[in-house]
């Protein structure tokens, strides 16, 4: 790819004594929005966890930026300018929704204001002074996206965002998405929900057993269709 | 003169002074002791010894150095927080991701070597340290010594002001986080292990300040944090292991209610405390504000 922001190389990555990635490759160009599909278990998630530098030991290679950040603890690679949303969405209880929102510190210039995210997300606004946790499990994922655009990191991770969520919500979500893409941002998403990555992604990955084993375009998925089900189990 | 209850005034309101300056002691020490647990799960039983290194500094510096009262109460705390720095990176950074009886051991070792190195130094008996401010206040139904009176003023202003430091600031913003998922913390770009050092150097600077408070009231002596250490871990378990606000109401509360056990029932003044934490625990098991995680 002529403009890769993020290239990741032969990762493999370890929990304890268990090899969950077997040698991960696949690149994230400049602006773009990728997908990671694959089933449960596949190491979608780990994959995120290893960039971020969160799971007990990793090889290979992660490029971004130009960088090599494999060796990287995580709060350098945040530093260096990735954002991440896990799965669990990982709200503080003991916080306020703006505590929460304000918790990461910017790491760069260029990130977005507190008045843009509440555009973003104006349930948040309403919500501010409330506890993080006594969200709904919606506006805790609007929450958990909205509080790493403020940093100025230019790649999202984001871990399953549509999980758990109701269809009107999932439908906000993947607006919000579009909107950050079109801002500029380069997002790299893990979904289980693949009628929605259909909808948001430029290009899909999938992840079987810990290696990355099939790339489709975006606008290739309709003739891809009945390939990609037998990948997902669908 | 009026008595209350067939107690003379002056019995009951000087107790309830002993007992409110206890409980600054307990609310101090218990503070840093929650501070400390909520961030390195580690339950630091040094604490006593780390609340009797700070009332030595200052008398060290009194004695050898002739620094005055007011210089010590600052710098005596900074250099044994110090040291707490010293020891986090040393030595219990290393236990964080073994069970919770190592880190028990390890603080526990810790203040039986200090203590006994300071006992073969110094001796057990205590070296008194004079009165920085003599005097007081004759209030009719009792006297009040001004020394005391600012004790009592100066720890609800320490325990304030780290309550708003933890509940109302940034970085205590990013110490309550820490506490509750400090990988996701990190993952946010802020330096964990930096903010976890930071901390045990606080609790251990808030014991050390609490130790330099007593050196005048109580005399400085190798094993003075092990007769008060014992009451203030039912303190925080009475409180809520690692809840802020619990410490500090806690602390005051369980002295006053010493002090008044020593007036109305004396022989039960010394046990009171260990009869509240054996009720509490068996109501609410998490402590009276603390939340079960």
């Amino acid at each position: 790819m002529a403009d890769a922001l993020l290239t990741i190389a032969g990762l493999q990555a370890w929990y304890g004594e268990s090899h969950i990635l077997h040698g991960v490759d696949f690149e994230v160009g400049r602006g773009e929005l990728v997908t990671l599909l694959g089933r449960n278990g596949a190491g979608k998630t780990t994959t995120l966890r290893s960039i971020m530098g969160i799971v007990g030991r990793r090889s290979g290679s992660i490029r971004f930026d130009g960088a090599e950040i494999v060796a990287r603890t995580s709060d350098a690679v945040a530093r260096a300018g990735i954002a991440y949303c896990p799965e669990e969405r990982g709200i503080f209880s003991s916080l306020s929704v703006e505590e929460n929102l304000l918790l990461p510190p910017v790491v760069r210039p260029g990130g977005m204001s507190v008045g843009e995210i509440f555009e973003l997300f104006p349930n948040l606004k309403e919500r501010r002074r409330s506890q993080g946790t006594k969200l709904s499990g919606g506006e805790q994922q609007m929450l958990a996206i909205g509080r790493i655009l403020r940093t100025g990191a230019t790649l999202l991770l984001l871990d399953e965002p549509t999980e758990g969520l109701a269809p009107v919500i999932v439908q906000r979500i993947g607006e919000a998405i579009r909107a950050l893409k079109s801002r500029g941002f380069t997002i790299l998403l893990v979904e289980q929900n693949f009628h929605f990555a259909a909808t948001v992604a430029d290009r899909h990955y999938v992840v079987e057993d810990g290696r990355v084993v099939d790339m489709v375009r975006g606008s290739d998925v309709q003739a891809n269709l009945g390939k990609l089900q037998t990948y997902l189990g669908l | 003169m009026f008595e209350l209850l067939g107690i003379a005034p002056q019995a009951l309101f000087g107790q309830l002074l002993v007992g409110l300056i206890n409980g600054a002691f307990y609310a101090m020490l218990s503070l840093g002791l929650a501070v400390i647990f909520g961030m390195l799960n580690v339950i630091n039983f040094t604490h006593g010894a780390q609340y009797m290194l700070g009332a030595f500094a200052a008398w060290l510096m009194l004695t050898v150095l002739n620094i005055p009262f007011w210089i010590g109460l600052v710098l005596a705390p900074l250099v044994v927080g110090l040291f707490g720095v010293v020891l986090e990176r040393l030595l219990l950074k290393r236990l964080y991701h073994l069970d919770h009886l190592y880190g028990f051991l390890m603080t526990f070792g810790l203040a039986l070597v200090i203590e006994g190195v300071f006992q073969w130094k110094w001796g057990s008996s205590g070296q008194p340290y004079p009165n920085p401010i003599p005097g007081g206040t004759n209030l009719g139904f009792m006297f009040l010594p001004t020394y005391r009176a600012f004790v009592v003023v100066a720890a609800l202003v320490i325990c304030l002001a780290t309550w708003f430091a933890i509940e109302r600031t940034r970085l205590g913003g990013y110490l309550r986080a820490a506490t509750e998922n400090p990988t996701l913390v990190r993952a946010f770009g802020i330096n964990v292990p930096r903010l976890i050092t930071l901390t045990y150097g606080l609790g251990v600077g808030l014991a050390a300040l609490a130790g330099v408070l007593a050196a005048p009231i109580y005399q400085v002596s190798p094993l003075m944090g092990q007769n008060l250490v014992l009451v203030v871990f039912a303190v925080v378990v009475i409180g809520g292991m690692g809840s802020i606000l619990g410490s500090i109401v806690t602390g005051f509360g369980l002295g006053l209610i010493e002090g008044l056990t020593k007036v109305f029932y004396p022989q039960a003044s010394s046990t009171v405390i260990f009869v509240i934490m054996a009720i509490v625990l068996l109501i609410k098991p998490a402590g009276l504000f603390g939340r079960t995680r």
